[in-house]
């Protein structure tokens, strides 16, 4: 009886020991892509950041370039203009969100698909079709004047980077925040009901506060790429509003200068990285309280 | 921190194994190249008519790899490096220049080229601006820089430099994203060189180029092409080889050098130090240079070839005689081209630009 339990007990642990193995293979060409395409040029940015063009020493005089005006000053509109745009995503996709969970699940998926086919023609694509949409002779001036209403001059201004900032990014925020209102239990909702809450009191009690993970999961969607484009300031804004993306992309193609380039691009992964942990911290202080 | 230093190895082995196919091809290539009769080419992007690439071929039995480029600063970090050998490529007039001063160019020897005797020896001389005894470039294009203007949008004909500094077309200006045509264009306006450097001078032409971004509808390079030809403004910068194409799609468009002067600028092939076919490039160097292949360029491309046989082949009398295509001496003698100012001053420019565009 007991060998046959020694029996078992090692053929369980060499199987371990197989699944183990098979993990390992199995998660090795993640582990390569992860090392090629994420961690060596992560180290690459941060050595070209942190060194001298001339002679390759170590220097800090790359990131010191952010305190330079001209750059500081892209820096503040590019986070100003990310976080207006930030919050109108989030303005405009908290009530779809609550919309579509509304709906049928047959219904609400036909929207969701909706929002996401634009999705598949290239966003270069669609940047350049508002560009001609928002022109002075575009198409939303010529319907405009056509119906004798004046006509509207957005292009090359903030408020046209931020509408292309909203249009391009809104469906990041759309679908996490749904997809955590679906997840919520409709027994959760009556039982507030139940208790005497009214409907804003279970939509800032009960929904808001355990739909937080996807609220916060599509800020940073949203806010991040914001933060660094430089695609949808130089089609919309006509290089006329310059974004701390602009400023590095420059470094890189015209004046050739790959350590600037990379000392400027550490100092805005930092940001990211400061509004990340701040928005995880928050995350987690949520969850603590929607537990009692 | 076991699994940490396990992704950070294989991140270094598979860094050091890329590394290592990477270097290895590229002698796999070059030792190809060298004996069987193959040509790196490096010219920007769409100039040239890809069936000469063909026709190459043909006549000479040497293969041609075929790559391009959008912008001068986008090719030199590419040849400086060294890590692609490339037989023979088209930078602009200051980054000859450059890349002279730098030593990475091989001396032309013009046995093997004799179809030179097509260029226009005026455009010879002025390629000694930059290339003193044209021994490393032969020019392939070249072309001005000035204002295209929309007739119906303004009340006169535009001859100056100053249209585009003036309040009554704010917002229908289009100026040139591009660090050295931007200050070209106002240091010419105020009467200066525009290799100007004397630091007053430029910050002189800083400020009238920052009293002016009030008045810039965008900055643009490829596209006011299209916003011209829609009639998004009266007045755009604008390379003449590009205006040709415009005036085709709307009539309306006028294109001038304004009589302040202007910057007139040269495309030519070089042969870079490392080059592993020397002969070959020189070939291919010739063969661009014969008239029918020029002329086959040109009608492609529609920038102004320096090529003269190439000109008297040209069938249509409008083009031919285009003042666009081919200014006439008065034009071109208050033209100049742009010379390379070293490092430290191209930093300069880029800083006083980025003064004007982040206000």
């Amino acid at each position: 009886m007991s060998r046959d339990k020694k029996v078992e007990k090692k053929l369980k642990e060499e199987l371990q020991g197989k699944k183990k193995r098979n993990n390992a293979l199995l998660a090795s060409p993640y582990i390569i892509w992860m090392a090629i395409f994420i961690i060596v040029p992560l180290f690459m940015i941060a050595y070209y950041g942190l060194t001298d063009k001339e002679n390759g020493s170590f220097t800090l005089a790359n990131i010191k370039l952010i305190l330079d005006p001209v750059n500081l000053k892209a820096l503040w509109l590019s986070i100003r203009l990310s976080v207006i745009s930030t919050l109108i995503c989030l303005l405009l996709a908290y009530p779809i969100a609550m919309i579509l969970r509304s709906l049928n699940m047959k219904r609400s998926s036909f929207i969701v698909f909706i929002f996401i086919l634009p999705m598949w023609m290239n966003f270069l694509l669609r940047t350049i079709a508002w560009q001609n949409i928002l022109e002075r002779n575009g198409i939303l001036n010529t319907i405009l004047s056509f119906l004798h209403l004046p006509t509207l001059n957005i292009i090359n201004t903030s408020a046209a980077i931020i509408l292309g900032m909203v249009y391009n990014y809104l469906p990041f925020m759309i679908l996490p925040i749904y997809n955590v209102l679906i997840k919520i239990d409709n027994n959760v909702i009556n039982a507030a009901r139940d208790l005497g809450a009214n409907g804003l009191q279970t939509l800032l009690k009960i929904t808001l506060p355990l739909s937080l993970p996807g609220v916060i999961s599509g800020i940073t969607m949203v806010f991040v790429p914001s933060l660094t484009t430089f695609v949808i300031s130089n089609i919309l804004g006509g290089n006329k509003v310059v974004l701390i993306g602009n400023v590095i992309e420059q470094q890189f193609k015209v004046v050739n200068n790959r350590n600037a380039g990379a000392g400027l691009s550490l100092v805005l992964m930092v940001f990211v990285l400061a509004s990340m942990a701040l928005l995880s911290k928050y995350d987690k202080e949520a969850e603590g309280k929607s537990i009692w | 921190m076991k699994k940490f230093l396990a992704s950070v190895c294989t991140a270094v082995l598979c860094a050091s194994l890329l590394s290592g196919c990477g270097s290895g091809s590229n002698n796999n290539d070059t030792q190809e190249g060298s004996g069987s009769g193959t040509v790196y080419v490096y010219n920007w992007g769409e100039y040239i008519d890809e069936n000469v690439i063909d026709m190459f071929e043909e006549e000479t039995g040497i293969k041609v790899v075929y790559s391009e480029f959008e912008q001068n600063e986008d090719m030199y970090p590419v040849i400086e490096a060294g890590a692609v050998q490339y037989d023979v490529v088209c930078p602009s007039d200051y980054m000859v220049q450059k890349m002279i001063q730098n030593d990475l160019l091989a001396e032309l020897n013009y046995d093997n080229i004799p179809n030179i005797t097509n260029i226009d020896s005026s455009y010879l001389k002025s390629a000694e601006d930059f290339d003193p005894g044209n021994q490393y470039c032969v020019p392939y294009c070249w072309g001005t820089v000035g204002i295209l203007y929309n007739t119906t949008m303004v009340d006169e004909p535009i001859d100056s430099w100053g249209a585009l500094f003036d309040e009554k077309y704010s917002g229908d200006i289009l100026m040139i994203e591009s660090v050295r045509d931007a200050f070209g264009i106002a240091l010419t306006y105020l009467g200066y060189s525009l290799n100007s450097t004397d630091e007053t001078e430029i910050d002189e032409a800083t400020e009238l180029l920052r009293s002016q971004y009030p008045l810039v509808q965008a900055y643009v390079v490829d596209q006011v092409r299209d916003k011209m030809i829609g009639g998004e403004a009266a007045l755009g910068v604008i390379y003449s080889g590009e205006a040709i194409y415009t005036q085709r799609e709307n009539p309306d468009l006028e294109y001038v050098v304004p009589k302040e002067g202007s910057n007139v600028w040269i495309d030519g092939w070089v042969i870079p130090k490392n080059c592993q076919n020397k002969e070959n490039a020189e070939a291919w160097i010739n063969l661009m240079c014969r008239e029918d292949i020029a002329l086959m360029n040109f009608e492609y491309i529609t920038y102004s070839t320096p090529n003269k046989a190439a000109r008297e082949l040209i069938e249509e009398p409008d083009i031919k005689n285009s003042t666009v295509a081919f200014p006439s001496q008065e034009v071109l003698d208050r033209c100049r081209t742009y010379q390379y100012l070293g490092e430290e001053l191209e930093n300069l420019y880029i800083e006083k630009w980025n003064e004007v565009k982040f206000q």
